[in-house]
């Protein structure tokens, strides 16, 4: 579990967290949504420890995240693992050296057991016989995948999604929320993710966290969602006149 | 401006305090250092070795030139050509032009890898990125380029040899008496010395450069330019106060 309380972030004089107070389940699949300059990326990074807030703190359990070290900070962020809007892999590296890297670094394990480990994530995320393959070489979709094991690879117990959908096809969007939901579910992680992609709000927001001018305006679950009657929700969700109609005639309402 | 000077030195003084931190696995490191070295050694070879064979042509067919009428023993230019190269062109000039090819390559790495948001993931797995991705480059340059420069002075000294002897009017035994005649080794610790100070700057000011990088292709390209610009500035200024201190 992640707590975020009373959250500010400004810079300079622009302020873009308005004290953010909320709850980031374990086992769920966490998401913070908003319109793009809500502050999402701005929070998940404050979450993480890339940005410091301005006020507030930021609890891993029972740890007080902005309390710590750079050692304490350097050691608890071995059980974190974040996959990036842009993948943010080693150009240079094999797919498979990505993914051991972490592994390289951190542990003492042997090299055979390391390559079984990474061979078993690569499995888990569906993908097989890229091992020796360069991330140019592969789609926008399996440098996600990669992504992902390289972020479960040391089985962490917090997972941070930046836009993981962002660039990819609706179907291969799809198959990557699945999968990020599913490892959620086996490794009993304490997910988040940052999208503004509807389709996974749909899919997978089990505690979703509504962003707007970096104050938080809605918070729920993807169930709650279609029943809403938030304007922010409207205007956010149901922003296109198509689905604005959907929803109105689902539930008999008039058009406005 | 002068104020943001200073607030550049006292970060860049800070983040080296970070690069030098304890490695968190040996084993990784030495690799990285291994790859440094075939890249900024083995890599920078070709253009050591253009630039000290012309150089020390130069020189020596100046040096001919300025003392060929004059009462000065011919045999000088071979010593003048050595204290000259070995002092201060071969360490110099061998690292303006290092600054140039390696500074803007580690400030290009660096700082793509910051766009890219590699150095966020590094962060992000635990990684104590300035140490990581600057101390082996320190370490590799440290070792590589004193070699490089000696190499420098040598080609340069050779090359002036052969432009003196073939196109001058000097006789072999003449330059070679020069180049033999008052040696005192305290020049070479001194060439040393220097190339040990530029090998530092060039790495640490341009991975400084890279590392901090904000923005798009454009900053890239200017964190690259000002690597190279503030390398050579510092090396120059280095290069005066190493004078003044070993030789003044």
């Amino acid at each position: 579990m992640i707590v975020a309380k009373n959250i500010h972030k400004s810079f300079g004089d622009k302020e873009v967290l308005k004290g953010i107070d909320f709850v980031f389940e374990k086992s769920k699949t966490n998401l913070i949504i908003g319109r793009s300059g809500a502050g999402k990326t701005v929070l998940l990074k404050a979450l993480v420890g890339l940005i410091a807030p301005t006020k507030g703190e930021v609890w891993y359990d029972d740890i007080n995240f902005y309390n710590l070290t750079i050692k304490e900070v350097r050691k608890l962020r071995n059980k974190v693992g974040m996959l990036f809007q842009g993948n943010a892999l080693f150009d240079s590296m094999s797919i498979e050296a990505n993914v051991k890297f972490p592994l390289d670094m951190f542990t003492d394990m042997s090299e055979k057991e390391k390559l079984k480990q990474v061979n078993s994530v690569l499995d888990r995320v569906e993908l097989e016989g890229v091992n020796n393959k360069y991330p140019s070489e592969i789609s926008g979709g399996m440098q996600k995948r990669v992504g992902i094991a390289r972020a479960i690879v040391m089985e962490p117990e917090y997972l941070f999604c930046d836009e993981p959908n962002s660039g990819l096809d609706p179907k291969t969007a799809l198959i990557i929320d699945d999968l990020i939901k599913d490892i959620t579910d086996e490794k009993e992680m304490t997910t988040i993710i940052n999208t503004h992609d509807m389709n996974s709000v749909m899919e997978i927001g089990e505690n979703i966290l509504l962003l707007d001018q970096g104050k938080v305006v809605w918070t729920g679950d993807k169930d709650k969602i279609i029943k809403s009657n938030n304007k922010f929700i409207d205007d956010f969700i149901f922003a296109s006149p198509f689905l604005k109609n959907m929803k109105n005639k689902a539930f008999g309402l008039k058009n406005k | 401006m002068i104020k943001r000077q200073f607030y550049h030195l006292g970060e860049y003084v800070l983040w080296l305090r970070k690069v030098f931190s304890r490695p968190e696995k040996f084993k990784m490191y030495y690799k990285e250092t291994i790859r440094q070295i075939d890249e900024i050694g083995f890599g920078s070879l070709k253009i050591v070795f253009i630039i000290s064979v012309f150089i020390g042509a130069v020189t020596a067919v100046q040096l001919s030139y300025q003392f060929g009428d004059s009462l000065i023993p011919v045999y000088y230019i071979g010593y003048a050509l050595r204290e000259m190269e070995i002092v201060e062109l071969a360490p110099t000039i061998t690292s303006l032009v290092l600054a140039g090819k390696i500074g803007s390559s580690i400030a290009a790495e660096i700082g793509g890898m910051r766009q890219k948001e590699i150095i966020d993931a590094m962060e992000i797995m635990g990684v104590n990125t300035q140490a990581y991705l600057v101390l082996p480059k320190i370490v590799a340059a440290m070792f590589s380029i004193p070699m490089l420069i000696i190499l420098a002075a040598a080609l340069s000294i050779f090359s002036g040899f052969l432009a003196a002897v073939t196109f001058g009017d000097f006789i072999p035994s003449d330059f070679i008496k020069g180049l033999t005649s008052f040696y005192d080794s305290y020049t070479v610790i001194i060439m040393i010395i220097k190339s040990f100070f530029f090998s530092f700057i060039i790495v640490t000011v341009s991975a400084y450069h890279g590392y901090f990088v904000k923005g798009g292709s454009i900053e890239l390209g200017k964190s690259g330019t000002k690597a190279v610009v503030y390398s050579d500035i510092f090396i120059l200024v280095f290069d005066y106060l190493i004078a003044q201190l070993m030789m003044g």
